[in-house]
Order: structure tokens, then sequence, then C-alpha cells
């Protein structure tokens, strides 16, 4: 009610830019330039997703979870696995999920023994024991030759074997996503989230359990996590142990901090930039994680906060200099 | 039985390049309260390093111990630089101090795969230490025992370090309670400086004196880095004896897992780990839960 108050005139200048963002993504396979760049699109709309879940924990819950490329990684392979296994997409997308979170529900159930660097030191040592057992459990994962799929599913006669089909199923996975994250954020378990994060003791004194609000929201980042592992074995359709390493979960984590924890935009931000970086990067280089490295030091040193934040801060800054210095010449003039 | 046997040889020589490799990431963690996570990269950077040496450099060949000893120095002070002027920027900033030191990790990572390639590297064991001990049936190679011989002495030292020096308490003060430490007049941050060098360059003394055994490799890094976090969950952070105990745990379970399991020999890891963290989240010997 305030708020319709407040602007009674017009669409707000947030809204005009979220419709503007919206018809750029609906019309990304007519402008672009050729397929190449629309598979980086979707690839950016799923590592978006990755990078949402992340956010969940990272940005919301305060908990900074390494390890989250291995439940990437147990989605992305169960997939393979009941494919290679003669069962149908339907039923394989439906077992990754449910696999997935059920993995998330241990990984959680361990890690929030701890908060902070705690956290962050078992989500690692869970991260690299998925790995391992990716490397090693030959008999089911196949070792380092990773698995191979074939064929993509074709949802309601609709078939997603060309890179628009499938960057048009990346958006509409994207969105829903988009949209599950802010309810869930602007929800009373979001905001308790948020307590949590800030306040853990005092949250506790007002009678919420903070360990069960920690545990739910691992799984909606679980969720997110074993949807976005489905997307990429869909795209790729190879999955192997490299796909699980801690590089992978730091990008994720890359993806998160770059473009701003905490808040809905910044890990997409996030994600488009670790992708079209490289991306673009790696058609020039091998040295793809000295400058991961390298961008990550200089993030956390320069830009603590994110590109979104940290954008938003210097725009508003430079907004109110103006405003002061208008209104300076306002006052000198008479 | 002789297989038995020579698997728990195998697994105490494991325990103890873990423990070199743990007991400076435990101390690490102890008095700054950040995992290194840069300490895998030290391992393998430090193998790498006296892998040159021993191999020839400039038309120089080092004798094994001396190489050991130049590349350990040298991480040790590349430790204090990545101290004094990285982590220094971020006082009480634990979370980017952890993300700090796993983008360095990144870096050296491929700084390694960079110069030396991607092909393993073996380092020949040194001389007067290639033979075999024979015990009626059984047979040990000499390397490994002196491996033992060499954790348990830097146990001793490191022990006697902590226990019997003035620097030693200083150290233990700024475990216990850093702020009080400072209080008392115990310059804490300068302890930092030279307990993350100590600790860098015990790593690079494991990864090299492990180097005869492992062999020097791309990845060395990520797959010591996790072994070393286990140890510290298991044992207790910033106890020299959590880490002693738990680096000989994990070493059995390592290798008779890899013996026994080899499909799941990293994931029965996660068993000591799981156990400690239902019933002491702490650590064995741990003073507080991280």
């Amino acid at each position: 009610m305030s708020a319709a108050r407040k602007r009674p005139a017009g669409l707000s200048g947030r809204a005009v830019a979220y419709a503007i963002a919206l018809a750029a993504l609906a019309t990304v396979p007519y402008w672009m330039p050729g397929e190449y760049y629309i598979n980086v699109s979707s690839q950016i709309l799923f590592y978006a997703v990755f990078a949402l879940g992340l956010n969940v924990l990272v940005g919301y819950a305060g908990l900074v979870s390494l390890g989250h490329a291995g439940l990437l990684g147990i989605a992305a392979y169960a997939t393979g696995y009941m494919l290679e296994s003669g069962y149908g997409h339907p039923l394989a997308i439906v077992a990754a999920l449910v696999i997935g979170v059920a993995s998330m529900a241990l990984y959680a159930v361990l890690s929030l023994r701890a908060t902070g660097i705690g956290f962050i030191m078992i989500t690692l040592a869970l991260g690299e024991i998925i790995w391992g057992l990716c490397y090693r459990w030959i008999s089911i994962t196949n070792g380092d030759n990773g698995i191979n799929l074939h064929g993509r599913p074709h949802p309601f006669g609709f078939a997603i074997n060309t890179a628009t089909s499938f960057y048009y199923t990346t958006l509409v996975v994207f969105l829903l996503a988009m949209a599950a994250v802010t309810v869930f954020v602007r929800s009373p378990l979001g905001a308790a989230l948020m307590g949590t994060r800030d306040q853990p003791r005092r949250m506790n004194a007002l009678g919420y359990h903070v360990w069960a609000i920690r545990f739910w929201a691992c799984m909606f980042s679980g969720l997110l996590t074993a949807v976005s592992g489905v997307m990429f074995v869909y795209y790729t359709q190879f999955i192997s142990p490299q796909a699980v390493d801690l590089t992978a979960s730091a990008e994720v984590l890359l993806m998160v901090i770059s473009g701003g924890a905490g808040t809905l935009l910044g890990p997409v931000v996030g994600a488009a930039l670790v992708v079209v970086v490289k991306s673009v990067v790696s058609g020039f280089i091998e040295r793809w994680n000295m400058l991961l490295g390298a961008i990550f030091v200089a993030i956390v040193i320069l830009m603590p906060e994110g590109l979104v934040p940290g954008t938003v801060r210097l725009w508003r800054l430079a907004w109110r200099r103006l405003n002061a210095q208008r209104g300076a010449k306002a006052e000198a003039k008479p | 039985m002789t297989f038995w046997l020579l698997l728990t040889v195998n697994s105490i020589t494991f325990g103890g390049l873990l423990f070199l490799l743990a007991a400076g990431f435990s101390l690490i963690f102890g008095l700054m309260r950040i995992p290194n996570l840069t300490h895998g990269s030290l391992f393998m950077l430090g193998a790498y390093f006296g892998a040159t040496f021993v191999g020839g450099m400039l038309g120089l060949y080092f004798n094994f111990w001396v190489a050991a000893l130049i590349a350990a120095v040298m991480v040790a002070l590349f430790g204090a630089v990545i101290e004094r002027f990285l982590l220094r920027q971020l006082p009480g900033q634990p979370l980017a101090q952890v993300l700090v030191t796993l983008g360095i990790a990144f870096m050296i990572a491929d700084f390694c795969l960079m110069v030396w390639g991607g092909d393993p590297i073996n380092v020949a064991t040194p001389s007067g230490l290639t033979g075999f001990i024979r015990l009626g049936p059984l047979v040990f190679p000499y390397y490994r025992l002196a491996v033992i011989a060499i954790a348990v002495a830097v146990a001793l030292g490191l022990w006697l370090l902590l226990d019997r020096t003035r620097l030693g308490a200083m150290i233990r003060a700024g475990v216990d309670d850093p702020d009080m430490a400072r209080v008392v007049g115990i310059r804490v941050s300068q302890l930092f400086t030279i307990v993350f060098s100590l600790g860098a360059g015990l790593a690079a003394f494991a990864g090299i004196i492990g180097a005869p055994i492992l062999s020097v490799y791309p990845g060395l890094d990520f797959q010591m880095l996790p072994l070393a976090l286990v140890v510290v969950i298991l044992g207790g952070s910033g106890s020299l004896l959590g880490s002693f105990i738990g680096s000989l745990i994990i070493g059995v379970i390592y290798n008779f897992g890899q013996a026994l399991l080899p499909e799941l020999s990293y994931f029965v890891l996660f068993l000591p780990m799981l156990l400690v963290l239902i019933f002491r989240p702490q650590g064995l010997f741990g003073r507080f839960v991280p």
C-alpha cells in the first residue's frame, strides 16, 4: 500500500529495467551473432541457477560452502547413470533431483555441526570426498573417463537438441529459479534465515530453531543445485570428475562473491562475468586457474561486497555529489 | 601376515608425512583461526623445488637433504610474504583471509603446471637409504623407516619448541586467548608471521621428504589439502598431540582403504570425520570448536 502511495504515477524505473532485461533475454537467439554465443548464454543461465542456489547459503545464511560442485556433480552423475542404465529421461531427472536433495540433507547434517570457518572446512572436505568418490568408484562413475549422454529429452514433444531450444528451456528454468529465490527471500523463512545469519543467539532466544532454519535453507540450496546439475549434464552431454573438483566449487563461489552475496541479482551478474571471462580467456591462453585465483584475491581485497552492491554504492555516491553540486549552484545564484 | 605388516608400516610412514603437513596447518589454524587453504600447494611447491634441486639446476646437483632444507626455507619465506602482504591486509576478516588463501592456491597450482609441466616427476631415494631391512620374512625399505624417524624427531622438536621455550609459551598464549595475550604485551601479529612461515616450511619439507614415495605431479596439492583438513577436524585444531594422533589414524585408514576398498578409498576417510563431528565437534584433543 505504502509503496503504491509513494509512486502513484507510471512505472518505477526498476520495473522498466526488469522489463527491458526480460525482453533482451527472451530475444537472445535473434540478436546474438551465432550459435556459439547462444550456447554461452545458456551456460550463463544454468550457472546462474547454480550461483543462486549457493547464494541462499553464502548470502542469506552466512554459510560459505566450498563443496557445492560436489552436489552439482551428484545430480549430474545420477542423471548420467540412470540414462546409461536404460531408464527414460523423466525418471532420470526425477531421480537426479531426489538423489541430489537427499545428498544435500546428509551434507547439511554434517556441515551444520559448525558455522563460520568450521563450516568452510567441513564442506571443503566433503566436496573433496565426493570428488574422490567420482574419481575412484569406477564401476558407477567410470572414473576419469566420465559418463557420456546420448540425446536430450523431448518434454511435451518439444525437442531441445538445438542451441536455441536449449536456450529457451534454460531460460524458463532460470526464471522459475529466480522467482523461487525471490519468494523465498521475502518469505518469513527467508527473514528468519537472515536473522540467524546476523544474530543467531538472539534468534535462538526469541524461540526460533536456528539449526532447522539453516537446514531448510540448505535443502532449498540443494534443490537449486540439483536442478542446475541436470541442466549442466544435458548441456555438456558429459560428466567427469573435473566438474566436481575444488576449482569448480571455487568458480561458483567466485560468481556469488564477485556479483554480490546476499543480493538477488549479484549471483546472476557474477555467473555472466565468470562464464564470459572463462570462455573468452580460454580462447587465448590456457592459464584460467591463474586468472581465477588472481580475480579472487583482487575482488576480496578491493571490492569485498561484490560488483552489484559496489556499483550501486558508487552510483549513489556520484548521484549525491551531483545533487549536492546542483544545490550549491542553485544557492549561490541568488 | 606379511601383507598386513607391510601395510601397517606404509600407513605409519604416510601418517608421519601427514603429521609434518598437518602440524603446521593446525598451528596456523589454532593461532590465526583460519584454515590455510594454500597448505597443500605449499606441500607441492616444496616437492617441486626439492625435485628441481636434486635433479640438478644450472649444472649444480644438490644432496637430497640440502635440497630439502633449501626448499623448506624458500617456501617458509614465501609463506611469510603471503602473511605479511596479503593476509595482513584483512585483519579481523577471517572469511576474506580464507578466500585469499584459496585464490593463491589456484595461482600456485597453475604456476607449477606452467613451470614443471603435467608429467609426474620421480625423485630418487637419497643415497644411503635405498636398501631394505630384512626381519625374517619381512622386508622394510630403509627410507620409509627414515621418514617415520624424521616425523617423530620433528614432533619432538615442535613439542620442545612449544612447551619449553619463550616463543612457544607466547604461541600457546596466542592460541588460547589472543586478546589477553596482546594485553600482556605479546605481539600476536608478529607471531602470526612466524607461525605461518614455520607451517609453510614444514609443509614444504613434508613435500620433498614425501616425493620419493609419492612422486610429484599436478593435483598433489588438492589431494593433500583435504587430508590435512580431515586430520585437523579429527585431532582438534591447535593441538600438536591431536595432529599426531589424527595423522596416524588417517594414515592407517587411507592406506588400508586403498588396499582393501580401492574404489572407496577416499570415501572411508569420511567415517572418522563423521564420528568426531557427531560426538566430539572440537576434535579429539581440540581446545575449541572452530
